[in-house]
């Protein structure tokens, strides 16, 4: 399986996509820190960068990846490996190429700049993000067989999450603002990886002030030890189940 | 020594395997003859484990292909339309599969074939260049290269020069007189005649017919085989 893995590694870091964006996030994270003063300030920046490119750049560089090495899963298949295990280093290669790409672009800025433990959850939550979206994207390609619907799915994917989710969630909360809402809306959130990573960050950064009353609720419990906790096995959950699904329909799939 | 056993396989409502059992032993040449999508490659590729089907089972030495990889280090494939990925390199690809396969292998490699079709002067040459006869001489090239028991060419001459088809006969009849299992299919009838023992018919997803070449040439009288398949299709329509 290490075998395979390093074929995709290489493969992939040869890639031009992952280099440039690599450069990217590293000029953006050396950039913000250099323009301001106050790191927090330039921390909230990158919040948002991790927010949203980084699930964006993942899942649609991971869909397009799945589909182009088809060939390689067609060749490999016919030989003796077994399919769980392809299709696992397939996943690893990417998942640890975008990791390696996050860690050197963001990581390392915050790190030098800001090495304090609001900059540790903000690399440790967009290292979360990148593994939870290659699975998300794993999950898009293998269920179509069309690499164009594949690949709109998964910007439809990352268009759920990023704005259409909070979209959803105000609709609820302004359509039933009369009932007590707080632990309702502390579960909806645990259906989105990226509004998990967003109250994480802002919780550690003090200013869970600014969202009223739910900020309080959010503070009361992933504040605690066990409401962390409770978090990080649901972002866990986010990386393991779309992988687990893609593997289970993988495995039964014609090639 | 393989033994395939009620194999239904339906690619949505189109019945492309219907109940189809088959069992091919060490030492034969079968080829599998049939019409342009009556099952052959789907069959092929459900014994590779490449098409899961939907019932039925398949056996490699008695043991069920299904969830088992191992038995694939004892076959070689030729596909019908080799598809690699497009930036390696032809030497890239080679040394790829015997890196994976070094662990289970322990034979010496059957390089011979990579020799004859002149592939180790175009190692540097990248897969999305090759001309679709060269893919076929690096996919034989392949199947062949690791020593396997079994071994199964889909359409192993089309797209093949006339030079290259003849040594991938000679070196396909050098192979079964070793004893291994061939699988052919082919709709080259005349190419087929020194090679093989048996002959599979299939039509429409179904098995017509699985008999030895003797047995046909005494039913129809005939001798070359594609008058034989040609008077079995006359009779039966």
């Amino acid at each position: 399986m290490i075998k395979i893995v390093k074929y995709v590694m290489a493969d992939i870091l040869r890639n031009k996509i992952i280099i440039a964006y690599t450069i990217f996030l590293l000029v953006i994270g050396m950039s913000v820190f250099n323009l301001e003063d106050n790191t927090t300030k330039g921390l909230l920046s990158l919040l948002n960068i991790v927010l949203i490119v980084v699930p964006l750049v993942c899942i649609i560089f991971s869909t397009i990846y799945v589909y182009n090495s088809a060939e390689f899963v067609e060749l490999l298949v016919s030989q003796p490996l077994q399919r769980k295990h392809i299709w696992l280093s397939l996943f690893c290669g990417i998942a640890l190429a975008l990791v390696l790409a996050f860690f050197i672009g963001i990581g390392l800025p915050v790190l030098l700049y800001s090495f304090s433990a609001t900059g540790i959850i903000l690399v440790a939550v967009g290292l979360m993000l990148t593994v939870i979206f290659v699975a998300i994207a794993m999950l898009a390609a293998v269920k179509t067989r069309d690499k164009a619907k594949g690949i709109g799915i998964a910007v439809l994917l990352w268009l759920y999450f990023s704005l259409l989710f909070d979209g959803l969630v105000l609709f609820i909360l302004f359509q039933f603002a009369d009932y007590p809402l707080e632990n309702f809306m502390l579960f909806l959130s645990t259906l989105n990886p990226v509004d998990i990573g967003r109250i994480f960050i802002l919780l550690k950064m003090d200013v869970s002030a600014l969202m009223g009353y739910t900020g309080a609720i959010f503070q009361n419990f992933f504040g605690t030890l066990p409401g962390m906790i409770t978090a990080t096995i649901v972002m866990l959950l986010w990386m393991v189940l779309p992988l687990y699904f893609s593997l289970r329909i993988f495995n039964r799939k014609d090639l | 020594m393989i033994i395939a056993t009620n194999v239904t396989k339906k690619f949505g409502r189109l019945t492309v395997l219907n109940n189809v059992s088959v069992n091919c032993n060490k030492g034969e040449c079968i080829a599998l003859i049939g019409p342009n999508g009556s099952g052959k490659t789907t069959l092929v590729k459900s014994i590779l484990g490449m098409v899961v089907p939907d019932s039925g089972f398949i056996t490699y030495n008695g043991q069920n292909i299904l969830c088992n990889w191992n038995y694939r280090e004892h076959i070689g494939y030729m596909p019908q339309i080799g598809r690699y990925p497009e930036n390696m390199t032809i030497g890239h690809v080679i040394a790829m599969m015997k890196d994976i396969r070094k662990s289970n292998h322990n034979g010496p490699l059957d390089e011979e074939l990579i020799e004859q079709f002149d592939i180790s002067n175009m190692f540097n040459k990248r897969m999305r260049t090759l001309s679709g006869g060269t893919t076929q001489r690096v996919s034989a090239a392949l199947a062949f290269l690791f020593n396997p028991d079994v071994l199964i060419l889909d359409e192993p001459t089309a797209g093949l020069d006339p030079v290259a088809s003849e040594l991938l006969k000679e070196k396909i009849i050098k192979e079964k007189q070793k004893g291994k299992l061939i699988l052919i299919t082919s709709h080259i009838l005349s190419e087929l005649d020194d090679l093989v023992t048996q002959v599979i018919y299939m039509q429409d997803g179904n098995l017509l017919f699985h008999k030895s070449l003797e047995h046909l040439q005494n039913d129809t009288g005939e001798k070359k085989l594609s008058r034989v398949i040609a008077s079995v299709m006359r009779n039966q329509s």
